[in-house]
């Protein structure tokens, strides 16, 4: 292997990790909208909730996997609690009050954050199982534990793909969102598939952040970048489509990644070219169905 | 009679607004300036939001472009005119608005939400990546512009209370075009696309046409407040352009009430005044404005505006 072939593998397994971990940001994000019509621009602090969440509980029982048992289930029991206090108002109510309500519980969860934890830059140490890096060429490495991120991430996806194909949750959810009466006359509780539809995309943004602060750092603020990127993968994916999010984190992960190395002074920009090209083709994404507000 | 009642009402605002400088000091004076330049930027902002059901989240993009525009034209040590850098900061915003509204508006509903904050979030990020615009550090326009015409100079704009009223014109003067705009056949084919574009699409109108034309005069707008808080503060920031300006702007229109105009300028007032109260008393000021908003989105649901026709109302 010649040191470009493996300096470019090293890229793309870079972008493919981020892609992956997107799509758990993502999917979550695409899926509250598609089934329960809510945007919510909150969604990006559940990452940096998680984030945080290991953080702390890392440093108090010392290691990460103990860590992310406790924080999936505090996630889940944080998004049920919000769904039931601040969501359910605004089924059926405008986009609009949609969009001020979840900014002001990004105010609000960010100076909670500040107010536990202060606003330094933390980190979190890699699992010591993992802590090694994998030799490709004499001076290039490739760190174990973003390889097993990845495959995280394509596992959990999987588990997600299963949930949503084969069990009866999965059925309320694709039925739920083609078409809310038809469900809800079959003797479907709705209300129970929102509050689970919530919940399952608050632990996985929480969860995505848990993974990520061993590989990242921990920082103010962490939660916003997500939204926005997440965003232009749901934009890209199509709105509602869970594929449409795994294929377009996938292109946003390379893009942003490769973008750094060939277009340095735009880097941030890549992104946003991407997606403005994905609308001059088809304005609503990649697997979007028409109609779809 | 509704109506005199109303413009009794605003030409009262007014003059309290013009008397202002004989009673308030410099502090006041600057605070009551900032509000002003933020309700200008939320007007414009309720020509898409209210008139044409337009939720633009990434309006700031504007407000960033007229503040880097006096910013750049601004010579290091020396003024810039006044009548040479509003109007190229004003015309550079109307022309990124069009660029961004032709390719925002194919998309509607949530997706226009994302697509405007995400090319807001593109022009963020540009900024930063570039030097001669200061990149992340920003830059300062050290001098404010001058309003010298012919060797003749009106007013100081070094001067709190000649800032102040040249601020209060562009208020006066954005209410005045707005109003015209929304009450003319325009604005009303505005409010047929708000309530249904496919209706009006079937009457004959060419929506695309006159959403783009909305989008440019909110961006413009947007410009002169931008180019405004520049001026001001004599200092820009990539942030002129970040999302939590445009999230700002869009909570003072909807807190304000949606579709007034006037209800932007409570807004703007409501918020600054509560935002400037707050910072007094905690460094976390945040998390009770978060509060803030997310009570009154569960408990007014007409904004501001609405609890003061409520009012109305309820005294005859």
């Amino acid at each position: 292997m010649s040191d470009g072939l493996a300096f470019f593998l090293i890229q793309v397994l870079n972008g493919v990790q981020e892609g992956l971990l997107l799509f758990l940001v993502a999917s979550g994000l695409t899926l509250v909208f598609g089934i329960m019509g809510i945007i919510n621009l909150a969604h990006g602090s559940f990452y940096m909730l998680g984030a945080y969440l290991v953080y702390a509980l890392a440093s108090f029982t010392g290691d990460l996997w103990t860590a992310i048992l406790i924080g999936v289930p505090v996630a889940i029991v944080l998004g049920l609690a919000l769904e039931t206090l601040l969501i359910r108002p605004l089924y059926g109510r405008d986009h609009l009050y949609q969009v001020l309500l979840t900014y002001g519980l990004i105010l609000v969860l960010e100076e909670i954050r500040s107010l536990l934890f202060g606003d330094d830059v933390h980190g979190v140490a890699v699992p010591a199982f993992l802590d090694f890096s994998i030799p490709l060429k004499d001076a290039l490495t490739y760190p174990a534990y973003r390889l097993f991120l990845s495959a995280l991430c394509l596992a959990i996806a999987g588990a997600m793909w299963w949930l949503i194909r084969y069990t009866r949750l999965g059925m309320a959810i694709r039925a739920g969102s083609t078409n809310r009466e038809m469900v809800q006359s079959l003797g479907i509780d709705i209300a129970w598939v929102y509050r689970a539809v919530f919940a399952l995309g608050v632990a996985l943004a929480a969860l995505a952040g848990m993974i990520a602060a061993p590989a990242a750092s921990v920082f103010p603020g962490m939660g916003n970048d997500v939204l926005i990127v997440s965003f232009v993968v749901v934009v890209i994916g199509g709105i509602g489509s869970i594929k449409g999010a795994f294929l377009g984190a996938l292109l946003v992960g390379l893009a942003d990644t490769f973008g750094q190395i060939y277009v340095p002074q735009l880097s941030g920009m890549t992104i946003y070219v991407l997606m403005a090209a994905v609308l001059l083709w088809r304005p609503a994404g990649l697997f979007g169905r028409a109609g779809v507000g | 009679m509704r109506a005199t009642r109303e413009r009794a009402v605003l030409l009262a605002a007014f003059a309290l607004l013009a008397l202002f400088p004989l009673l308030a000091g410099t502090f006041y004076l600057q605070l009551f300036a900032k509000i002003m330049i933020m309700a200008i930027f939320a007007m414009s902002l309720d020509l898409l939001v209210g008139y044409t059901g337009l939720v633009s989240f990434g309006h700031a993009a504007f407000f960033g472009i007229g503040a880097y525009a006096l910013f750049v034209l601004s010579p290091q040590y020396a003024a810039a005119s006044l009548y040479l850098s509003l109007p190229v900061a004003i015309g550079a915003a109307a022309v990124t608005a069009a660029v961004i509204g032709l390719l925002v508006l194919r998309t509607s509903g949530v997706s226009f939400i994302m697509v405007t904050l995400a090319f807001a979030q593109m022009l963020f990020y540009y900024v930063i990546g570039s030097k001669t615009l200061g990149g992340s550090d920003g830059g300062y326009v050290y001098v404010k512009p001058s309003t010298t015409l012919f060797g003749w100079t009106p007013v100081s704009l070094d001067h709190p209370a000649g800032f102040y009223y040249l601020v209060l014109a562009a208020l006066a003067a954005t209410y005045l075009v707005l109003r015209f705009v929304t009450r003319s056949l325009f604005g009303h084919a505005l409010l047929g696309i708000r309530s249904n574009e496919s209706r009006m699409r079937a009457l004959g109108f060419a929506t695309t046409g006159y959403k783009l034309a909305a989008f440019v005069i909110a961006g413009a707008i947007a410009g002169l407040a931008g180019y405004l808080d520049a001026a001001q503060f004599g200092f820009v920031s990539p942030d002129l352009f970040g999302w939590r300006l445009s999230g700002e702007v869009l909570m003072m229109v909807i807190l304000g009430g949606m579709g007034t105009l006037y209800g932007s300028v409570l807004g703007a007032f409501a918020l600054v005044l509560l935002q400037d109260g707050l910072t007094d008393v905690t460094r976390h000021w945040l998390l009770p404005l978060g509060l803030f908003i997310i009570l009154a989105v569960l408990l007014l649901p007409r904004g501001l505006g609405g609890l003061l026709r409520r009012a109305e109302k309820a005294h005859g």
